[in-house]
């Protein structure tokens, strides 16, 4: 059990190592001993995990002190580890492909002049995911949850020279504020009304019947903690700044912006179950955000040039999948779709980077096309991901989703429309992607034919046509498209075979989560109704792409530019509100909040400069400064005499 | 005629307040210094009254603090100030403003 | 054998009586009673950190008198260091033994209690820190000799003392010892014109403030009898008094006397002055040092001695609070000097330490304690850094010396980042607890104004401390750095979206007051915003060590709780 103490300190001492030493270490060692770390903490993670399966279901929660922060009257903060099955979860799979993903980064950022720096990062964000997720109060899992923020804006501003990588890590920052601060308020509730933020304290009595939890105090605390997990999560109205977030380097774009740390408003969400379950209109509210963002953002994943960009969008679209499950009661649903959601999103991301890696940093789709015979294992593994991701049995993507779909139906019909029609949505967009990036006629410009293979020899790329990236690069593809074919046999729906829900069913009690049964039949025309969408969504966006890239029908601009949802915000924001602040022209985001600040910022400037006037350097001035509240204090005390 | 003890700690009183208003207006280095040996012996005669009035011997004991301090003081302050006059004309404390703001 | 002859002859005085026989045949009560005879028996154990600093100043003299001039260059901060450790490890030991013995007293005028020994510690680590960063300056400087280490070993004598003390007379004479140790360092540096003045400006205000102290002290022995603590407290507990005019004056005046020394508002006048005329590393172990001691003995006068007369100065000093907590934080933003600006912000913090006090519960104290060790670390770290920054003669102290310096020494930046977020509150610094607890204790005893107003001084500070943050991570002309180191403190990532620097520095709060400031005498001071030389800043291996420590303690002491500890268990005064 002690092993859950390396599973924190491994990533923090590669952090510290690569702080201190990352100059030195230099490239690739930086990148060997972040992998290290990450493979030490996943390992950590597994012996962990083994020894918790060794604990009756009714005891796997442990609980690991650390250290008392603030021992003070009232309020008694300290910090540890609360292992149970949702944050080990959360644990193997964050530490698992954080390994795979730095691994896959030591070949991806070869040769970039920060190469230390990224992966102090990406060490340093595992650490906080991991934070994040075993924390055993609300407050601690906030530390790592601003701690992943942080890395999260870190690494989107990794390349800051360019200015809309800049711009896209100011944008993930201010929308990321709003977010916590929903967070932040749901924190100083729970204080007024639980005295604590352990989960101990506060969700084990909900979650055993002891305590119960008036209505309104239920939806607004759990509202709050979802407007955080909006903001983390990137549901509507705050998932604007994920497709931006794509300006980092790709591995992260697959290890944060897809795999993990967007995932960390589902585990919240998760995590609050006790509190949410005494609230059914917040439930709603999570069920119908879910769904509204997962199809908003498959229309605009249909509309993408970007080979990053619709992946992005379809991460947006998935969480709302994750959202759609939870809300409906069924946790366990949204804990497999993120689980099997991390395998494939995290393959296609890097199966895009090997893509981009040998086209020289291309990443228009429509300057791609014919690569499947250039580029085999990305081609073969891209393949599964996409098809899990489409929902293709019997790849991962069609059984999560498919749990997912019946929870939905149970919930409301109109629900389980909404995911059957994304589902339709992305078969459509990912297998466009397909066709447009391997299938069909090459669109690139041949650099060998341009420039002949031996003025290209300098670019590191021998021949100069697009080639299979190295094999630090194809070994986590291969393990991960593995991963995306026969993941779902962790929680295959049948009986004996839901290794998943069981191992979860003690953190979800039936108080708190009531199981429902869908009828056998039901749950057949769900699964077929389902994948026949999905089949239709594959032929359609096959036989639309396979011919031609240029079909503007199929491509009008408003989806290209995401129905103008950033415009308008952007022009409303930077006209009105920003009038509205006048004077400060600093930001569209932050036009008001600049405001306030800076209004008080001048007013203590300005009476600072006034004031300054009274120090004189006068000795004699001073002296009299001292006599005059010497004065005052008797003056003030003589009013007090006698009594 | 006995004075009453009252009497000495107003006078004591009156010696401290001048010897801080002697601080506040007078630029003569020198003279401010004394000012603050003013205000100290008028704490020292105050300390006297009390012991006498309260029949207490600790008031006087204290005195003789005062006095060591206050010899401690000149001597520190003495060299302070001549190493900050050496190289000016008149010991003038408005001339030393530099710090401000 | 002195010893015995004396206790022959007391004994032979003892036999006579309660009292003892003046010269005339009346009888004399007070001076020979058995507890206050002259005959003491002095528990040396009990005053061993302040032994050991005293004669190892002593020492250091007289090593230095025996020595020929300059033939050990590095001896004299190895021995200061040395006996600073000695001391630290005798206030260690007091703490363990005076858990096993209980507190006790000489005479009357010693405490020999956790509280002392809190302040053995927080003065002797001071010690240690203040002898470690001021070699390399005063090398730099050409100021080298014992002269300085013995004074850092007599201030902090001094301060120990005060915080022993018993009685107003011996806080009165630790206060002196330490004041006149300090006006000797303030001065100290010979060639820099400012240096002498701030060395004669705190000399006469503080003489002046110490006479007000003193008469303070009169006043509280004529309203009680005595000038004990244990006496006044006992006094004031069995006597209601019908004409409290003398005592509630002479309370006035001490918390005038002391108040000038923790350099709060409005007594606070020479503090900018000072930091910024006296050498750096002696800046940073003054505000340590004297704001520790003078806490001490406002603690030990108010809440100890005067705790009946809550009522009356836990009025005085809410507003002496939030004068500081204002003021303090309201005019570093107008500054342009580091040093200066560092000495407003420590006026700042010396109001939240206030507002521990005027909590006047266990928990106020406890907060303010360990307000005060924490800060020690913080402020020595902070002048540490600003010594090494403002280069040979103190060349450089405006804002602009420290501008990208986080592209020139990532490390110093790095530990200057950590004592600025600490000075902010930023949580997981120490700085942040220490707030935390004080605001706490002042929210138990139901003072949400205060709570309110002291939190609105913390947003205000968060301006400057934010803004040498950014100007360090600032690049050469633009505001571009590497940027994302800055998101710790919040609002980082603005800086990385402006991609024009100059724009950004002239816009935004938290460039308020970077503009030219019209100086008082009319002209318009030009300001350099060029970023120094680019030279090569050396870190001499001594201070790097000191702010390893500081940066450590730090960080350690904002995630954990054992500090608290300590001064909780400090707060159990006599």
């Amino acid at each position: 059990m002690d092993a859950a103490y390396a599973i924190l300190a491994l990533p923090l001492l590669g952090t510290a190592i690569l702080l201190f030493g990352g100059r030195r270490t230099g490239d690739p060692a930086s990148g060997w001993i972040a992998t290290a770390m990450a493979v030490g903490s996943f390992v950590a993670t597994v012996v962990v995990w083994a020894s918790l399966l060794g604990h009756s279901a009714a005891s796997r929660t442990v609980h690991k002190g650390l250290f008392t922060w603030i021992p003070v009257g009232s309020l008694h903060v300290s910090f540890g580890l609360q292992l149970d099955p949702l944050s080990l979860t959360w644990a193997l799979f964050s530490s698992g492909v954080g390994s795979l993903i730095t691994l896959y980064s030591i070949g991806y950022m070869k040769g970039d002049s920060s190469y230390g720096r990224f992966f102090f990062y990406m060490n340093l964000f595992l650490f906080s995911m991991l934070v994040l997720v075993l924390a055993d109060s609300y407050l601690f899992s906030f530390v790592g949850w601003e701690g992943v923020g942080y890395c999260s804006y870190g690494l989107i501003g990794f390349w800051f020279e360019r200015n809309s990588a800049a711009v896209a890590a100011k944008k993930a920052f201010v929308t990321n504020r709003i977010g916590d601060f929903g967070f932040m308020i749901a924190l100083f509730m729970m204080f007024g009304h639980f005295h604590s933020f352990n989960y101990s304290t506060v969700l084990a009595p909900l979650a055993s019947g002891r305590l119960t939890l008036a209505g309104a105090t239920a939806t607004g605390l759990a509202l709050m903690l979802f407007l955080g997990a909006v903001g983390k999560s990137a549901q509507i109205p705050l998932y604007m700044w994920l497709p931006d977030a794509m300006e980092g380097p790709t591995p992260v774009s697959a290890l944060i912006h897809a795999a993990t740390m967007v995932t960390a408003g589902v585990y919240l969400v998760a995590r609050s179950a006790p509190i949410l379950h005494f609230s059914p209109s917040a439930q709603w509210v999570v069920a119908s955000i879910g769904a509204a963002t997962a199809l908003l953002a498959a229309t605009i994943a249909c509309g993408q040039d970007d080979i990053k960009r619709v992946l992005a969008y379809s991460t947006i679209s998935q969480l709302g999948y994750m959202f759609l499950g939870e809300g409906s009661g069924d946790y366990g649903a949204g804990i497999f779709h993120t689980v099997m959601h991390a395998f494939f999103k995290a393959l296609l991301f890097l199966g895009a980077g090997a893509v981009i890696h040998a086209l020289h940093d291309e990443q228009d789709m429509k300057k791609m096309g014919g690569l499947w015979k250039y580029l085999p294992v990305s081609s073969w593994t891209f393949l599964a991901g996409f098809l899990a991701l489409s929902a293709i049995p019997p790849f991962d993507g069609f059984w999560s989703k498919d749990a997912i779909l019946a929870a939905a139906w149970h919930k409301s019909p109109a629900l389980w429309a909404v995911g059957v029609v994304t589902a339709a949505l992305t078969a459509y967009y990912m297998s466009r992607q397909f066709v447009l990036v391997f299938g069909g006629k090459a669109r690139w410009v041949d650099r060998a034919a341009e420039h002949g293979a031996a003025g290209h020899e300098a670019g590191g790329h021998a021949g100069g046509r697009p080639h299979e990236a190295p094999p630090v690069m194809t070994v986590p593809l291969v393990i991960l498209a593995v991963g995306s074919t026969v993941g779902w046999l962790m929680n295959a729906p049948f009986a004996g075979l839901n290794f998943l829900e069981r191992w979860l069913a003690p953190v979800f009690p039936a108080r708190i989560a009531p199981s429902f049964a869908v009828a056998t039949g039901t749950k057949w025309a769900i699964g077929t109704v389902a994948t026949a969408f999905a089949i239709l969504g594959l032929v359609a966006g096959l036989s639309a792409w396979r011919r031609t890239a240029e079909r503007p029908a199929l491509e009008p601009a408003v989806l290209a530019h995401a129905w103008y949802i950033d415009e308008t915000v952007s022009a409303a924001a930077s006209g009105p509100l920003a009038r509205l602040a006048s004077g400060v022209s600093f930001g569209v985001d932050a036009g008001l909040v600049d405001g306030l600040v800076n209004g008080v910022g001048r007013l203590a400037a300005q009476s600072g400069r006034q004031l300054r006037r009274f120090q004189t350097g006068y000795v004699r001035n001073y002296a009299l400064g001292i006599g005059i509240g010497a004065a005052a204090i008797l003056a003030y005390l003589a009013t007090r005499m006698g009594g | 005629m006995t004075v009453p003890g009252a009497w000495y700690l107003v006078l004591a009183a009156v010696l401290f307040g001048i010897g801080a208003t002697g601080l506040l207006v007078r630029r003569n280095v020198l003279v401010m210094f004394m000012c603050i040996e003013l205000m100290l012996n008028a704490v020292n005669l105050t300390f006297v009254t009390f012991a006498r009035l309260l029949d207490d011997i600790g008031g006087q004991a204290s005195v003789f603090f005062v006095l060591v301090v206050a010899a401690a003081e000149v001597v520190v302050g003495l060299a302070i100030i001549v190493a900050m006059f050496r190289r000016r004309a008149a010991a003038t404390a408005d001339e030393i403003h530099i710090l401000k703001g | 054998m002195i010893q015995s002859v004396l206790f022959a002859g007391v004994g032979h005085l003892a036999q006579s009586g309660s009292g003892c026989l003046g010269p005339n045949g009346t009888s004399i009560t007070g001076l020979c009673t058995s507890d206050n005879s002259l005959h003491m028996p002095v528990a040396y154990r009990s005053i061993l950190p302040m032994l050991v600093l005293f004669i190892g100043a002593l020492v250091l003299l007289l090593v230095s008198a025996l020595l020929s001039k300059r033939s050990r260059p590095g001896l004299y901060p190895v021995l200061s260091t040395a006996v600073g450790l000695a001391a630290l490890v005798a206030s260690v030991w007091e703490w363990y033994d005076v858990g096993n013995r209980g507190v006790s007293t000489i005479g009357g005028q010693i405490f020999y209690d956790r509280f002392s020994v809190f302040f053995g510690v927080v003065v002797s680590v001071t010690v240690v820190l203040a002898s470690l960063v001021s070699d390399s300056y005063l090398r730099r400087e050409g100021l080298d000799g014992v002269e300085a280490y013995a004074l850092i070993l007599l201030a902090g004598t001094g301060a120990v003392l005060m915080a022993e003390a018993a009685g107003l007379i011996m806080l009165f004479l630790g206060l002196e010892i330490m004041s006149i140790a300090l006006y000797v360092m303030a001065a100290y540096h010979r060639r820099r014109t400012e240096s002498g003045e701030a060395g004669f400006k705190y000399f006469i205000l503080g003489s002046f403030s110490s006479a007000i102290f003193l008469y303070g002290v009169a006043l509280t022995y004529g309203a009680t009898g005595s000038t004990r603590f244990q006496d006044i407290a006992g006094y004031l507990a069995r006597n209601t008094l019908v004409h409290d005019g003398v005592l509630l004056a002479g309370m006035a005046l001490l918390i005038v006397g002391l108040g000038f020394k923790v350099a709060a508002v409005p007594f606070h006048f020479w503090t900018p002055d000072v930091y910024q005329g006296s050498p750096t590393p002696f800046t940073g172990y003054m505000a340590a040092l004297a704001k520790a001691a003078g806490f001490a003995g406002l603690l030990r006068t108010l809440t100890g001695a005067l705790s009946s007369q809550q009522a009356n100065w836990r009025p005085v000093i809410w507003l002496i609070a939030v004068l500081t907590l204002l003021i303090g934080s309201v005019m570093a933003i107008a500054q342009r000097d580091l040093k200066r600006m560092m000495a407003y912000s420590s006026i700042s913090q010396a109001g939240y330490v206030l507002v521990g006090l005027q909590a006047g519960s266990a928990a106020g104290t406890a907060g303010s304690l360990f307000y005060l060790f924490t800060y020690a670390f913080v402020i020595v770290g902070t002048f540490a850094v600003l010594g090494l920054i403002q280069g040979p003669g103190e060349a450089r102290n405006d804002l602009g010396a420290i501008r990208g310096l986080a592209r020139r020494r990532p490390g110093l930046a790095m530990a200057m980042l950590v004592f600025l977020l600490a000075q902010a509150g930023v949580p997981l610094t120490s700085g942040f607890l220490a707030k935390f607890y004080v605001i706490e204790a002042s929210v138990q005893r139901g003072q949400y104004p205060l709570a309110i107003i002291a939190m609105l001084a913390a947003a205000i500070a968060a301006f400057f401390y934010l803004r040498i943050a950014l100007l360090m991570y600032a690049g050469e002309g633009e505001a571009a750095g590497p940027a994302p180191a800055l998101e710790p403190a919040g609002g980082g990532a603005e800086a990385a979206g402006e991609a024009a620097g100059e724009a950004f520095v002239a816009d935004g709060a938290l460039t308020a007051g970077l503009q030219p400031v019209p100086s008082l005498d009319g002209a318009t001071a030009t300001l350099t915003w060029e970023p120094p030389p680019e030279e090569r800043i050396a870190i001499p291996p001594a201070v790097a060590a000191t702010l390893a420590i500081c940066v450590v303690f730090t960080i350690a002491a904002g995630v954990s709780s054992p500090i608290i500890d300590f001064a909780r268990h400090a707060t159990a005064m006599i």
